[in-house]
């Protein structure tokens, strides 16, 4: 079937709950442009690592491994990412080592999953831990980098009022990330690839019935997922904020799975859930800095966290994952 | 017997790995390892400090195993231990003019009962919504950082002149536990409660529907237990011995609540659980490893200059080879023993059950 009627089908209530709120949007810029211009644009930017996540997520679960490492690739590549750039001062360098230490952790997730047959979440806590420990231990005071990524105005599109400053005005990462979730859906619907990650995450005793190497494509997939987990990474020091701090992922790899979860394995639907997520940081921190709320700033901070119990909670209609996911296969 | 051997092999090489990781960045493993066991048992004090780092993980590891035994999978007890700390200090520095055998133990209730009621939310969203308890723990730990940290500077803030920083007021006299020579009576109060796991897991009823809702929810649901019930229980009760351990803590070695004194207890408790093989028992010894490691890092920091976040890697690799007990079986040719039970979390997320 078609996925884009599917998901016209599934989703109708989020959908419509989605245009209801670019309405919104759309009569606040009307009385107060300059606010809901910088609001969007950093929903915009809040959404990036968390799409990001989500993508990592979904590509593994929907060939079957839960990957509860996410905070920790994050952490590791983003670490890596800033070391690199300290030592070098080359971005793209620095982009690249973040990804490489995504995939390295995603291919050791794969090989505790798939070869060691490690329970996945004790082996995604087991990531988290790792990069936890390693960037605390590696961690020095006092190092400082050498610049960061800057947005660049696509000439035309970034006059355009609202869309312009919220999509046409970013940093190279923003604009990958965004090519990078159409890619995913598109890969994932779209092409062989896609249909064997999907089989494989379903029924994989069928996908291998039909020749399709089951442990491979997780292998593959889940290295490859690390990759974007890593790319979150690497947006966080060089694009977002341009230093490292400790712990600085501060749970994003685990709200991105509430992300996912949201947007039902869905690449475009999980960036959906992804901007809600986004919106409601960027949201708050509007408020607070124009002094509107007189809420201690703790409670405000724990609005994504309760945005992610709330999902989680059904709020918005139970949700499929992948029939096989979590458990090892082992072949015949 | 065979549990033992694994363990013991699972700390061995996490140290041999930590070892090159050490020699990798310039510093010397033997100066490391050598300072870090004098830090821990070098002398009657570092015995002390041993003891009481081991306290809060003992009961964090207890809280951590024991939801294992129902397959659930409390990556919460930090943000429960959070709660269970501030709270004893509110009941520590607010009530007065009782006498200490009884504000004492009313500070440890106090803390059990709110990191009980913290975990259960989780409980019970699992069981009425399916929300996966390994995230809403997670997502409940930083809910708790917040809270706490709010209480600590709002509130329950420690008001004395000169004070800046976020805290709440000393604990009356009354509130501190005792401490018998060396030994710490947290730590007595925690052996004596895993005693107490022990006896409920597999001498009550109550252990036994636990123990098959952890093994086979379905053929639980089916024998007519009530799988509910027994779900939100187990997060209650974890989340009171992760309570007690903030508590313990608080009335036993800090003597306040004071946000960044309690980090990371509630975590090494996944470690220690699983090192244990999630018997409770075992956790004892588990937490006392643990807790040597972390009483001898500052030792090891100040004579052999080495960071002490590498005990946060060790403890990360004794996980991976604890779980990767695949790959220990096969280097040490061990055959698993009949009837050994498997620990099986990931199940499906958003699915409900």
């Amino acid at each position: 079937m078609n996925p884009w009627r599917t998901l016209w089908q599934n989703n109708r209530g989020k959908l419509i709950a989605a245009a209801v709120l670019v309405v919104a949007v759309f009569a606040a810029y009307a009385r107060n442009p300059q606010i809901v211009e910088a609001v969007l644009a950093s929903s915009l930017r809040q959404s990036i690592p968390l799409v990001l996540g989500a993508l990592c997520g979904l590509i593994g679960e929907r060939s079957g491994i839960i990957n509860i490492g996410i905070e920790g690739q994050m952490l590791l590549a983003a670490f890596v990412a800033f070391l690199v750039n300290v030592r070098t001062g080359n971005l793209l360098l620095a982009t690249v080592s973040g990804v490489l230490v995504g995939a390295v952790l995603g291919f050791f997730l794969a090989f505790m999953s798939v070869s060691l047959r490690i329970d996945q979440i004790i082996g995604g806590t087991v990531i988290n831990m790792l990069a936890f420990g390693l960037t605390g231990y590696f961690y020095q005071v006092g190092l400082v980098t050498k610049g960061k990524f800057t947005p660049i105005a696509i000439p035309g599109l970034a006059d355009i009022p609202v869309l312009g400053a919220m999509f046409f005005r970013n940093p190279p990462l923003t604009y990958l990330t965004l090519v990078l979730i159409f890619v995913v859906q598109f890969l994932l619907y779209y092409t062989p690839w896609g249909l064997r990650t999907r089989a494989v995450g379903e029924h994989p005793r069928a996908a291998d019935t039909v020749g399709i190497d089951v442990y491979k494509m997780r292998y593959m997939n889940v290295t490859l997922a690390g990759m974007l987990a890593g790319l979150a990474g690497a947006y966080l020091t060089l694009e977002a904020v341009g230093s490292f701090e400790r712990g600085m992922t501060n749970g994003r790899g685990f709200v991105a799975l509430a992300v996912m979860i949201f947007g039902r394995w869905n690449p475009i639907l999980s960036w959906g859930a992804a901007l809600l997520f986004g919106f409601a940081t960027a949201l708050q921190t509007q408020l607070q800095f124009m002094r509107a709320v007189r809420i201690p700033h703790q409670f405000i901070g724990m609005l994504p966290y309760l945005l992610t119990i709330i999902v989680l909670a059904g709020v918005g209609g139970r949700t499929r994952p992948p029939a096989a996911v979590g458990q090892p296969y082992v072949k015949e | 017997m065979r549990s033992v051997i694994l363990s013991v092999t699972a700390v061995v090489l996490a140290l041999l790995i930590g070892a090159g990781i050490l020699a990798l960045s310039g510093a010397s493993p033997v100066a490391a390892y050598t300072a870090l066991a004098q830090g821990a048992f070098g002398d009657a004090q570092a015995w002390q400090r041993t003891l009481e780092k081991a306290t809060p993980l003992v009961f964090s590891g207890l809280a951590v195993a024991f939801a294992f035994k129902a397959g659930l999978f409390n990556i919460g007890a930090q943000g429960q231990l959070l709660l269970g700390a501030i709270t004893a200090a509110a009941v520590g520095f607010g009530v007065e003019g009782l006498p200490a055998f009884i504000h004492a133990p009313l500070a440890l209730l106090a803390g059990a009962a709110a990191g009980a009621a913290f975990a259960a939310i989780a409980g019970a969203l699992k069981v009425y919504t399916g929300a996966h308890e390994v995230i809403t723990t997670i997502m409940l730990n930083y809910i708790a950082i917040n809270l706490t940290d709010y209480l600590a500077d709002g509130p329950w803030k420690d008001t004395s002149p000169g004070n800046i920083v976020a805290r709440t007021p000393r604990i009356l006299d009354t509130a501190m536990l005792p401490t018998w020579g060396p030994i710490p009576s947290g730590f007595v109060l925690s052996v004596l409660l895993a005693g107490v796991i022990y006896w409920l897991l597999w001498k009550t009823t109550f252990g036994f529907e636990i123990r098959t809702v952890g093994q086979n929810r379905h053929a639980a649901r089916y024998a007519g237990m009530r799988v509910a019930r027994t779900v939100i229980l187990t997060m209650l009760i974890s989340g009171l011995f992760a309570g007690l351990g903030g508590a313990v803590e608080t009335q036993g070695v800090v003597g306040r609540y004071q946000p960044g004194f309690n980090v990371g207890l509630g975590f090494e408790g996944i470690t220690i659980a699983l090192l244990a093989k999630t018997h409770p028992f075992g956790v004892i010894p588990a937490a006392l490893l643990v807790g040597a490691m972390k009483a001898g890092s500052s030792q090891m920091q100040f004579v052999a200059d080495v960071p002490k976040e590498i005990i946060d890697v060790i403890q990360a690799l004794i996980l991976f080879f604890i779980a990767a007990e695949f790959l220990l079986r096969r280097l040490l040719h061990l055959q698993p023993e009949a009837g050994e039970e498997q620990l099986v979390l990931s199940t499906g997320w958003g699915s409900g059950e």
